[in-house]
């Protein structure tokens, strides 16, 4: 089995909200020094989907991501969790993308690769959280898209995947190739160990241009994107915490109840 | 010459009425299109939804389009897209709004690829700019840490998924006219790839966590699925029902149903009672509306004091077992 999964690199979305700064001016989010860039969360579970696939059906794992040059530390994360092969995506043309424009160079990339049964990408990315990816890729390259798996299987030539929804799940079937879109539902991630993460350490991640993967300029140009950011701002929430305190902390949560008895 | 016009709202069918979503969506995309001085249509699809033309006409809709055949009953994203990419094609609709609900999830970003029109999901706000008549769309962004407010300069449709409750839902008025359009065209039987082959509804025991007015949330501090069962303690003494953040339901001490948050539930009790649980902004997305949020946290720089209106700092262990035991009293007496 043939699988292709697409990650970004992210700003750490576990920073604490107080190190969270923007710059309005050019609507973009300005890094805390010493804090590494990481992984996109859905992205990760999207490479142990893979995983396990290829744990049950063997086959290859390859990984792409558009981004800096640093972006070769996810596919080399990736790897160190059981991908095979990975290719970086970086051309100045490729900064600040839309969703469509993201779309497009994946799926240039995809077709370079060739040859897959399942192309994997997180539900939506922890920056920027479009949440549209995946749906459009599979819409350019005219393939089945399920969103939201929990659980993928692979059943002859279909992938059977278990979707999350409001009250539950459901099952759905559709013929590969075909995309799935993952959420975090579907487990943790593994843990890079041993042999892998030498594997990772020491394997060359080739970088491709827009020329390399034959994306039309048209098409990046900025002018025609689809979407565009108009304003960035960082939301002002100012709620007074009243702290309840007592001469113990069982004393404390007395005159805590006290104070909510009448709510309930 | 763009002609694209008009305010076109995706339709959702709960229990055979108009969805409380689409009510809302019908009154944002009535006022919409009142600035735009164009016209308010809407999508239903399923043979459920014939009956509900005039319906939507009394929130607001000039036209309402029907789609009855039977394969769209259920959600089917394949024949979905299918049906509404038609429509657009035939109406070619300015704007397209749909809930922010597993089907507007899963429908809107592949009609947007299918169509190359612009999207913007999860908004909180919608409105048109005087100036250059575009949508302007206000969407959380890096966990909710940020907000952006987006256009489509020139792809159409414009479209944007709508969170559930942010807008308050159109005003019926019995009186209003509007047509009634049945969607004529057969869809491609051979174009639906997907099957959908189960769907498995989870039952929760007690209150629905959307529902209820007590919700106690819990998040990693609780630290194993036993600890994690003292909220519920709780909660059953509240009538309430109990939440997790992502890391409390990735630990599987909570179904991933009760996931609490901007990629979960969002809920908004009258009483929020956040334990070991620190506040990130994705979380809080989800229970912002709450009356009363209450926070049990050893630290006090925990964001989660930052949106409380009550806190106490320090281990739940040492807290929980004594309001748990006074709600009783309380409750008893
Ligand atoms: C795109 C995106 C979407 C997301 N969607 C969601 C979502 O829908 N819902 C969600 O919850 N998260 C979501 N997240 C994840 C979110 O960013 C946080 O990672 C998560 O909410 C943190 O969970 P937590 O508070 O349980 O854990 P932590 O952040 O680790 O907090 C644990 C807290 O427990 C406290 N604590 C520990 N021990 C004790 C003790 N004994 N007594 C008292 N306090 C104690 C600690 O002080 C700490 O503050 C999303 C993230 C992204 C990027």
């Amino acid at each position: 089995m043939n699988i292709i999964v697409c990650v970004k690199q992210v700003l750490d979305p576990e920073i604490p909200p107080a190190k969270f700064k923007i710059d309005p001016e050019t609507k973009q989010v300005i890094a805390p020094s010493g804090v590494p860039p990481v992984i996109s969360v859905y992205d990760e579970r999207a490479v142990e989907a893979a995983c396990r696939l290829k744990d049950k059906h063997k086959g290859k794992i390859t990984v792409i991501s558009i981004g800096s040059e640093k972006a070769s530390d996810v596919i080399k994360h990736a790897i160190s969790m059981g991908a095979d092969d990975g290719f970086v995506l970086n051309d100045a043309a490729f900064e600040n993308l839309d969703s469509f424009g993201t779309a497009y160079v994946l799926g240039k990339a995809i077709q370079k690769i060739g040859g897959y049964d399942l192309i994997l990408c997180g539900r939506q990315a922890a920056d920027w959280g479009a949440g549209q990816v995946g749906s459009i890729l599979a819409e350019i390259l005219g393939i089945p898209v399920v969103t939201l798996a929990c659980d993928i299987e692979a059943v002859d030539q279909n992938v059977r995947v278990k979707r999350i929804v409001n009250d539950g799940y459901e099952v759905v079937e559709a013929p590969m190739p075909s995309l799935v879109t993952v959420s975090s539902e579907i487990g943790l991630p593994r843990l890079p160990a041993g042999m892998r993460l030498m594997i990772a350490r020491k394997k060359q991640i080739p970088v491709w241009k827009a020329q390399d993967i034959g994306a039309e300029a048209s098409q990046l140009d900025k002018g025609n994107a689809h979407t565009e950011i108009t304003s960035l701002t960082v939301p002002t929430r100012k709620t007074e915490c009243e702290i309840v305190t007592g001469d113990t902390l069982s004393d404390a949560a007395v005159n805590l109840v006290s104070k909510l008895a009448k709510l309930i | 010459m763009d002609n694209h016009k008009g305010v076109l709202v995706c339709g959702e069918i709960a229990e055979g009425q108009l969805a409380p979503i689409t009510i809302e969506l019908l009154g944002v995309g009535r006022k919409l299109a009142d600035e735009l001085g164009e016209e308010l249509s809407i999508l239903l699809m399923g043979s459920k939804s014939g009956g509900l033309g005039q319906e939507a006409i009394a929130y607001g809709a000039d036209n309402v389009y029907i789609a009855e055949e039977s394969i769209l009953d259920a959600y089917n994203s394949d024949a979905y897209t299918q049906a509404a990419a038609n429509l657009c094609k035939k109406i070619v609709p300015s704007i397209m709004l749909f809930g922010h609900t597993d089907i507007g999830c899963d429908l809107s970003p592949r009609l947007n690829g299918r169509l190359g029109g612009g999207l913007a999901m999860e908004c909180m706000e919608l409105s048109i700019d005087p100036a250059t008549k575009l949508l302007v769309s206000t969407r959380p962004v890096f966990g909710g840490n940020a907000h952006a407010t987006m256009v489509s300069k020139s792809a159409r449709p414009q479209m944007a998924t709508m969170r559930a409750k942010t807008v308050p839902p159109a005003e019926r008025n019995d009186a209003r006219q509007g047509k009634v359009i049945p969607v004529e065209d057969k869809l491609d039987a051979s174009a639906i790839k997907v099957r959908v082959v189960e769907r498995i509804k989870e039952e929760v025991e007690g209150v629905k966590l959307e529902d209820a007015e007590v919700v106690v949330a819990g998040g990693r501090g609780m630290g194993t699925a036993q600890n994690f069962g003292m909220l519920r303690e709780l909660a059953h003494v509240l009538g309430g029902a109990v939440g997790g953040t992502r890391v409390a339901c990735d630990e599987g001490w909570a179904p991933a149903t009760l996931q609490i948050g901007q990629s979960g539930k969002v809920v908004s009790p009258k009483l929020y009672i956040a334990v070991g649980l620190s506040g990130a902004m994705a979380h809080i997305a989800g229970c912002l509306g709450s009356k009363c949020i209450v926070a049990i946290n050893k630290d006090k720089e925990a964001n989660i004091f930052n949106v409380a209106h009550f806190g106490i700092v320090g281990d739940w262990k040492e807290v929980l077992p004594a309001m748990t035991a006074k709600f009783k009293e309380l409750k008893a007496g």
